[in-house]
């Protein structure tokens, strides 16, 4: 029988204990004799709450790739619910991996995945929890490695001085270097500071300690260098360039409790080719490299078999630009649809193909189908450079009320750069012309009023992205624009059958901050931490209250973060960052968005971004 | 075709709530290939049904549920597959065929179950609690305040008490289940307490259900009869 790390007492008395058990089907063990060969613990911590850890792709793809090594031992670990967290405090329990159920202090490495800002005050815990140093600086010989990865890697500094090292780009790359690299130096006792120092000439690692900042009086960045001579000054993004061959778990984990993603995922490509100019994703995770669609085939029913999971879905940023959709959505539903399990789409543009398709795989009348304008006038979508068309979303809502379908959700973003009075209007417009395409038909043909839900955020610049150097607005403009967006709407001719809703305007303020922030944010998150601050993700822990306090005490100006139009020629905190795409490319898109002009996707015509020095993927297609 | 699973729920496994062990049978039962029966429709789900949910906390050597299989397979190979599908500490113990009709559902049958409870270390009263049990049980009422989501009415709880024993720290009990009477054995434990003057503590008890039974008895003598014992081994 499995010792756990909390008492029965402790476990019947918080909120679903399944989150800390462990012990799921596919979680690997290594406490046997395999124990010997291990010669790194590394504890992989995704800093929110176990059920949406546990929907995570990347852990579960690192997960199946360390512990195929037998000298490598990769546990997971989530933040404790808030319920647990205060019995943990005060019973002074130290964080413990789900697997062993031991303490992480005493691993090799801890590992936290930085998906989204929001999570931030989750890593402190998670540190904090486990009873090691906050700061990297008072970390010694006996403390683990914490290194971090994930999107939000890209401009790590807001957290630079709580890790000791971070993994910028895909971790199926350089994780074995890394981890030979630690093997010899331990098996050698080089100390903890020359093995940093070594690690930050493996490409990809970021070393923070080994890089030093001045400011210019006005607060912006005068320089970013390495503070000794062989340390390179720039950090290479890891890219894999073969997707057929990259490891992919073929056994994920099967969680005991329903998780956000309780399903198998496939992960067809990697990558877009897209451009959209607020997009993150679409600019770091370039050049689009899809995997082979007999690659897709074998692991889709290896997963099913080794799970017993009933549902599969695809997982891309734009499944309808995989090159055969068509072939592996065909045999999904040939090949398991039969098997009762599910399938679902989700990222698919919507047109006759599509609407096939999903009436196919679920239930037209309960379901509801997915647009994501981003922008209410054309104007505004050239702006951002979705390539998306009026007559086409029109077509589509078309296609797809003639289909059966009544529910349609429509996504937009709201405080987009350029962005006027009338654009906003024009989002409730949008939604009226979509209505006004389901009246068009047949009352006898229709199945009852139709739905629409309007749904907005508001946008946050990321780095990478052309909109880096756009200002944010002031809260009070950000409730400014949904309210002329609700008004408009309540205008609207069948605004009867459309429902807005819009987030919060201060999450996004603090997103902003973090998203963009330098090294001098991380005393904004420790303040904040120590006041409370936890789980900013979860709206009802959230409170914006304690983080305008933190920026009080650390007297940092929360302005010079989000309200500022950067210069052309600032120095970002990101800039020693390459991803392939050039600064240069941001800039000229940027200047573009200004003009409302139109940048073709890779397909159509290459733009020269940059990302075809990786040599592969769509850049060479056509080349094949 | 008809077949009643069963299986013990032991060590960290007494952290999943039912629901869960329902969606862990679903995707244990595909994951071992057993050609199962689903309902119709659009969305089908795997045709299941439990015969007495445990509460989270709770151990249990025999759990039972009943599913509809659309092919044949022997009871000893069942049981095989599952269990290298399966963990450690959610054994699939028995596999039985059972007769058809609504009648046999094990929901509906369930009548009684055994239970052992102790006190977790640290958290069992400090006098010789096991000699005050004849006492207790020998008591031709024992009346207790049970809650519901409406109310509170008192319950004499003496006539769901079938049987009991004690021996070396450990209580036996053979209480009335199922949706006609169902008594829970802490509560069984609580009045016991109360009656000793001792506020009770809600994690005081382990309690391992063991076995659940149905009636098959006739004129309203009771005749219990394990779950399991229904059905018969397919071969």
């Amino acid at each position: 029988m499995r010792k756990l790390a909390l008492s029965d007492e402790i476990l019947l008395s918080v909120e679903k204990p399944a989150r800390y058990i462990g012990g799921e089907i596919n979680s690997v063990m290594k406490d046997d004799k395999s124990k010997n060969d291990i010669r790194i613990r590394f504890a992989m911590c995704f800093p929110d709450v176990y059920e949406i850890g546990m929907s995570h792709l990347g852990i579960q793809i690192l997960y199946d790739m360390f512990n195929k090594r037998p000298d490598v031992w990769c546990e997971r670990v989530y933040s404790p619910w808030v319920d647990l967290d205060k019995i943990m405090r005060e019973k002074k329990i130290p964080l413990f991996a789900l697997e062993s159920q031991e303490p992480i202090r005493g691993f090799d490495f801890i590992g936290v995945t930085l998906q989204y800002e929001m999570c931030y005050t989750n890593v402190l815990q998670i540190l904090d929890l486990a009873q090691v140093p906050l700061f990297a600086s008072k970390r010694g010989e006996k403390d683990p490695i914490v290194i971090g990865g994930g999107p939000c890697a890209y401009n790590p500094e807001p957290l630079a001085p709580f890790f000791d090292m971070f993994y910028i780009g895909e971790g199926e790359t350089v994780y074995d270097t890394l981890f030979d690299l630690y093997i010899s130096c331990k098996e050698n006792r080089i100390s903890r500071k020359e093995f940093l120092h070594r690690a930050a000439k493996v490409p990809g690692i970021y070393v923070p300690s080994l890089y030093e900042v001045t400011y210019h009086e006005d607060g912006t960045i005068q320089s970013f260098h390495p503070a000794e001579p062989d340390i390179p000054d720039v950090v290479e993004k890891q890219v894999v360039m073969n997707m057929t061959e990259a490891p992919y778990p073929e056994k994920p984990v099967v969680p005991y409790i329903q998780v956000t993603q309780d399903r198998v995922v496939l992960e067809i490509q990697r990558g877009c080719i897209r451009g959209c100019r607020f997009c993150q994703a679409g600019m770091i995770y370039r050049p689009l490299r899809e995997r082979s669609l007999e690659c897709l085939k074998e692991y889709a029913a290896q997963m099913l078999k080794a799970t017993g999971q009933e549902e599969i879905s695809l997982s891309s940023l734009s499944s309808s630009d995989y090159s055969d959709l068509k072939g592996i959505v065909t045999y999904l539903i040939d090949e398991f649809g039969s098997q009762n399990v599910n399938i679902s789409l989700p990222s698919l543009r919507i047109d006759a193909f599509s609407l096939d398709v999903m009436s196919r795989v679920q239930d037209v009348r309960k379901s509801s189908l997915t647009f994501a304008p981003e922008a209410g006038s054309q104007r505004m979508r050239d702006v951002i450079n979705k390539g998306l068309t009026e007559e086409v979303i029109l077509q589509g809502a078309r296609e797809a009320f003639h289909g059966g379908w009544n529910k349609v959700k429509l996504y937009f973003m709201l405080g987009l750069p350029m962005e006027t009075e009338e654009d906003r209007e024009d989002i409730a417009h949008l939604a009226d012309k979509i209505a006004r395409e389901y009246y068009a038909i047949p009352k006898e043909k229709r199945n009852g009023k139709c739905q629409i839900t309007v749904s907005t955020s508001f946008f946050v610049p990321k780095p990478f992205t052309p909109f880096q150097w756009a200002a944010m607005h002031p809260m009070e403009d950000y409730l400014g624009f949904a309210k002329t967006v609700n008004h408009e709407v309540k205008e609207m001719l069948n605004h009867k059958s459309i429902r807005y809703n819009w987030h919060q305007a201060d999450v996004t303020l603090l997103e902003g901050v973090f998203a963009r922030g330098d090294r001098r944010i991380a005393d904004v998150i420790l303040d904040a931490y120590q006041n409370g601050a936890l789980y900013d993700a979860w709206t009802e822990f959230w409170d914006y209250g304690r983080w305008l306090s933190a920026f009080e005490h650390t007297g940092i100006d929360m302005g010079f973060y989000t309200l500022r139009e950067r210069k052309e020629d600032e120095i970002f905190p990101w800039d020693f960052i390459r991803i392939g795409v050039t600064k240069q490319f941001l800039l000229n898109e940027w200047h573009k968005a200004k003009e409302a002009a139109v940048t073709p996707n890779c397909r159509q015509k290459c733009s020269g971004c940059g990302a075809a020095c990786y040599k592969g993927g769509v850049c060479v297609e056509s080349k094949n | 075709m008809k077949v009643r699973i069963r299986f013990s729920k032991k060590g960290s496994m007494k952290f999943i709530g039912h629901l869960d062990v329902m969606r862990y049978f679903q995707k244990l039962i595909r994951r071992a290939g057993i050609d199962v029966a689903y309902t119709e429709g659009i969305h089908p789900h795997m045709i299941m049904s439990f015969a007495s949910p445990l509460g989270i906390g709770l151990t249990s050597d025999a759990e039972y549920m009943d599913i509809e299989l659309c092919s044949m397979i022997p009871s000893a190979e069942a049981i095989r597959i599952l269990n290298q599908a399966g963990t450690d500490e959610m054994k699939v113990t028995g596999f039985v065929q059972i007769p058809d009709g609504k009648a046999n559902k094990a929901m509906t049958l369930v009548a009684a179950a055994d239970y052992e409870v102790c006190f977790r270390d640290g958290h069992a009263p400090d006098f010789c609690w096991e000699e005050g049990l004849p006492d207790f049980f020998a008591q031709a009422a024992i009346p207790v305040m049970k809650k519901t989501k409406h109310s509170e009415k008192e319950v004499n709880i003496r006539p769901m008490i079938y049987d009991w024993s004690v021996s070396s720290g450990i209580l036996y009990l053979k209480l009335a289940a199922g949706s006609a009477e169902n008594l829970k054995p802490g509560l069984v434990m609580d009045a016991f307490l109360r009656q000793k003057g001792i506020e009770p503590d809600p994690f005081a008890y382990a309690v391992n259900r063991q076995e659940i039974y149905a009636d098959i008895g006739t004129d309203g003598k009771k005749n219990l009869i394990s779950l399991y014992a229904l059905g018969s081994e397919i071969f």
